[in-house]
């Protein structure tokens, strides 16, 4: 039960993700791109997501537990550190270079598109080499 | 009055973003950003590992399956002039980055503003800042 309901929230989200556009770089430089023609859609995809998500979390902190009784993560935020907004910075440079973050570069892994594969794997490879020289996980 | 039909997809797509987050979190009691869940399996640590595995198998089978089923899904385009060496260099700042900064569009941008967070709201603005200068820059000098 546990096992399907990973699968099903990761499939949710990938199906949300292809569904909104954002898998498509063109749609989310568009965003980014304020001296142009503005798309806005990113802006909706955001609402739409931390809208449900905040829902959801006032309903399971009213019941004080997760599912199989797990316990909720703690959700306080951490000081405002120059690490957050460096590297925040970093990442927002290059998700205006490719239009890809996270997400969307793994849904686009998944149809085999190049400019994918490349991205996702430098990303691996920055991963690896933040956690080596900055001691984060 | 008639709403862009991007706005609507971006809508429901982020619904079922939004869902599929807090059914995550429900089962592991672990906040799932997407550049946590890929870092951590990166540095694994036991009886952590299945649940983030499981969860990309579903992200990626429920991309895959949507672009295929469904004609709207299909779009793909990438910007000219942005060629697979400046992917390489995005990746390599979005990989470092998220995990410096402690966190994503997804992680911070949706999980941490969902939850309230002063630390992601300031990421969140500092990551879309840095990608709207970004984008400014190279229509400038491109």
């Amino acid at each position: 039960m546990r096992t399907l309901l990973l699968l099903l929230s990761g499939a949710l989200f990938g199906t949300g993700l292809a569904i909104s556009g954002m898998i498509n770089p063109q749609r989310v430089i568009g965003f980014l791109d304020v001296s142009g023609a503005w798309d806005p859609s990113l802006a909706f995809v955001m609402g739409g997501a931390l809208s449900v998500f905040a829902l959801g979390l006032i309903l399971l902190k009213k019941r004080g537990r997760g599912f199989f009784n797990c316990k909720l993560p703690d959700l306080s935020p951490d000081p405002i550190s120059k690490r957050l907004v460096v590297g925040s910075a970093l990442f927002g440079v290059g998700w205006g270079l490719g239009g890809l973050c996270p997400g969307p570069a793994l849904a686009n892994l998944s149809l085999l598109r190049p400019a994918a594969i490349t991205f996702t794997a430098s990303m691996l490879v920055g991963m690896l080499l933040v956690q080596r020289l900055c001691k984060v996980d | 009055m008639q709403f862009p039909e991007s706005w609507i997809h971006g809508l429901a797509g982020g619904l079922l973003i939004g869902l599929g987050s807090i059914i995550a979190l429900a089962v592991t009691g672990k906040v799932p950003g997407i550049s946590g869940i890929v870092a951590r399996l990166l540095k694994p640590s036991p009886g952590d590992i299945a649940w983030r595995g499981l969860f990309l198998v579903g992200l990626l089978a429920g991309a895959a399956i949507t672009v295929t089923c469904y004609e709207p899904a299909k779009l793909f385009s990438i910007p000219v002039g942005r060629t697979l060496p400046v992917y390489a260099i995005a990746g390599l700042l979005v990989g470092f980055g998220t995990r410096l900064g402690g966190g994503c569009t997804s992680g911070h941008g949706v999980c941490g503003i969902g939850a309230g967070a002063r630390d992601s709201i300031i990421a969140t603005i500092t990551f879309m800042a840095a990608g709207m200068l970004t984008v400014l820059m190279w229509k400038m000098i491109s």
